[in-house]
């Protein structure tokens, strides 16, 4: 079975939201791997949110908010330019390719834009292949855990 | 009646959480005077077998300091668990990995190779490495296997408590303490189960006396750089402080002295992800909005992970480094 990536996709209220709808009405096709969450401001995007989504299986988070300037409350988006490229340098150093993380800024015009960009980072997911983190839960069975309980004879065996 | 039984155990830790116990000064004698040990190596033989011997839940208290990184560390960990009323986490290792926990940034193959042949100190032309098994003339002897990851102990074993910090504050543990003996001697009702212990609920700038003004930084620099002014908070200065994204109960002693905060009293209450936390009280104060510069300024932080999680990798959303 071909691998089909699973995407967040965190857009804000006012801009990239309505640009999405305005995608929607006009019947412009996108993949369908996104799934989306509205939230009131690409400021208010925690980075424990990318974590945490690609901890719980996603394999790339797409974040959408307001062009630099037209944020609904004026800075929001500044402080979402200013986290993300500190996100993907510590998602870097966690051996994790940053191009699963991508920050756009969509109007609520732009429905063609938002399109392509979908489009376009769904391709470079799937390029990229799923993401596979390990040691997400402790399993004593795993190769390296080696166990002195399961050594017969020895005083720990017993405990 | 006997006394009811106390156990003090160190996994993959420094031994600094024992020495801040014995920091209490006098008040180590009413815990002595009050508690039986069941066991604690740092201050007196005890072996294994003797607490495995005892009945389960006969220990009234644990205080585990270390995070679980070899099969000894797991095996023990169990074994209190099973014997233990109560268990908690003493200090970062235990709560959140702490320093060992940074070996989540590499694998066991990677750390033995550059302890036992790559580090410019060692002399190891036969490529010795420890093994879990020895043939002695004595007989077989067995060492514990390292694991890749470091793990902290509530992701092993079910955990009560947790007392926070690198290591925990005396003043702190004997708060805790006598809470503890004021709560089996009167028969007072325990706090709720997961309760941290011994710290608060704000983050560390709550107890900085450092003031704070409008933070606007268009530089980062590192603390042996500039003699910090002794007013001002370190942030704002430029110096990267872990202070907004970590829990209070310390005092903030670091800060005051001029050090910045490295965040070992943990997460904050309602925060889940350290780091996480960091990068957006970092993007708070850079004062930039070209995205050419912000990438300027942000190279001035050498090793964000490092430092954000400087003690809370193991615990973080993403736990380790996939290498």
């Amino acid at each position: 079975m071909s691998f089909e990536p699973k995407i967040l996709g965190i857009l804000c209220n006012w801009c990239s939201y309505t640009g999405a709808d305005l995608a929607g009405t006009a019947r412009m096709k996108y993949p369908a791997n996104m799934r989306s969450v509205r939230v009131m401001c690409s400021g208010r995007v925690d980075p424990g949110f990318i974590l945490n989504a690609l901890r719980s299986g996603a394999d790339g988070v797409l974040i959408c908010g307001c062009h630099p300037g037209d944020c609904h409350y004026v800075e929001g988006n500044y402080k979402c330019m200013r986290r993300v490229p500190l996100t993907k340098k510590l998602l870097e150093q966690m051996g994790i390719d940053s191009r699963r993380l991508r920050l756009e800024w969509v109007s609520a015009s732009e429905g063609a834009r938002f399109q392509s960009v979908v489009t376009e980072f769904t391709e470079q997911i799937r390029t990229l292949g799923p993401l596979e983190l390990r040691d997400m839960k402790f399993d004593l069975n795993k190769p390296d855990r080696y166990s002195l309980m399961a050594e017969p004879g020895h005083a720990a065996h017993t405990y | 009646m006997a006394k009811p039984k106390l156990a003090v155990y160190w996994a993959a830790s420094c031994g600094g959480c024992d020495i801040a116990i014995l920091d209490i000064e006098e008040k180590i004698l009413a815990v002595a005077d009050f508690f039986d040990l069941a066991l604690w190596p740092c201050v007196a033989d005890f072996k294994y077998q003797d607490v495995a011997a005892l009945d389960d839940g006969a220990i009234t208290l644990t205080l585990f300091n270390g995070a679980i990184r070899n099969d000894e560390n797991f095996t023990i960990a169990e074994l209190l668990r099973r014997k233990s009323v109560v268990l908690c986490a003493f200090g970062s290792c235990a709560s959140d990995g702490c320093i060992p926990g940074l070996a989540n940034f590499c694998d066991r193959q990677s750390i033995f190779d550059y302890v036992y042949s790559k580090s410019p100190s060692v002399d190891n032309p036969n490529k010795i490495v420890p093994q879990p098994h020895t043939k002695v003339p004595e007989g077989e002897l067995y060492i514990p296997a390292m694991w890749d990851t470091v793990w902290t102990l509530p992701q092993v074993v079910d955990v009560d408590y947790t007392i926070p910090g690198c290591p925990p504050q005396s003043d702190q543990i004997a708060t805790v303490i006598e809470a503890v003996i004021d709560i089996l001697k009167n028969g007072k009702p325990l706090p709720p189960k997961g309760t941290v212990l011994g710290a608060t609920d704000k983050s560390c700038c709550d107890e900085c006396p450092r003031t704070r003004d409008i933070k606007k930084i268009t530089k980062f620099i590192r603390p042996y750089e500039i003699i910090p002014d002794p007013d001002l908070c370190l942030l704002e200065q430029g110096i990267v402080c872990v202070g907004p994204a970590t829990r209070s109960g310390c005092g903030a002693k670091c800060v005051q002295a001029g050090v910045p905060c490295r965040g070992c009293y943990g997460r904050p209450i309602n925060v889940r992800d350290q780091g996480a936390k960091m990068i957006s009280a970092i993007a708070s104060v850079i004062d930039s909005t070209d995205p050419d510069e912000i990438d300027r300024i942000i190279a001035m932080i050498a090793d964000p992970a490092g430092t954000f999680y400087r003690f809370t990798l193991a615990d973080s959303f993403l736990r380790r480094a996939q290498v």
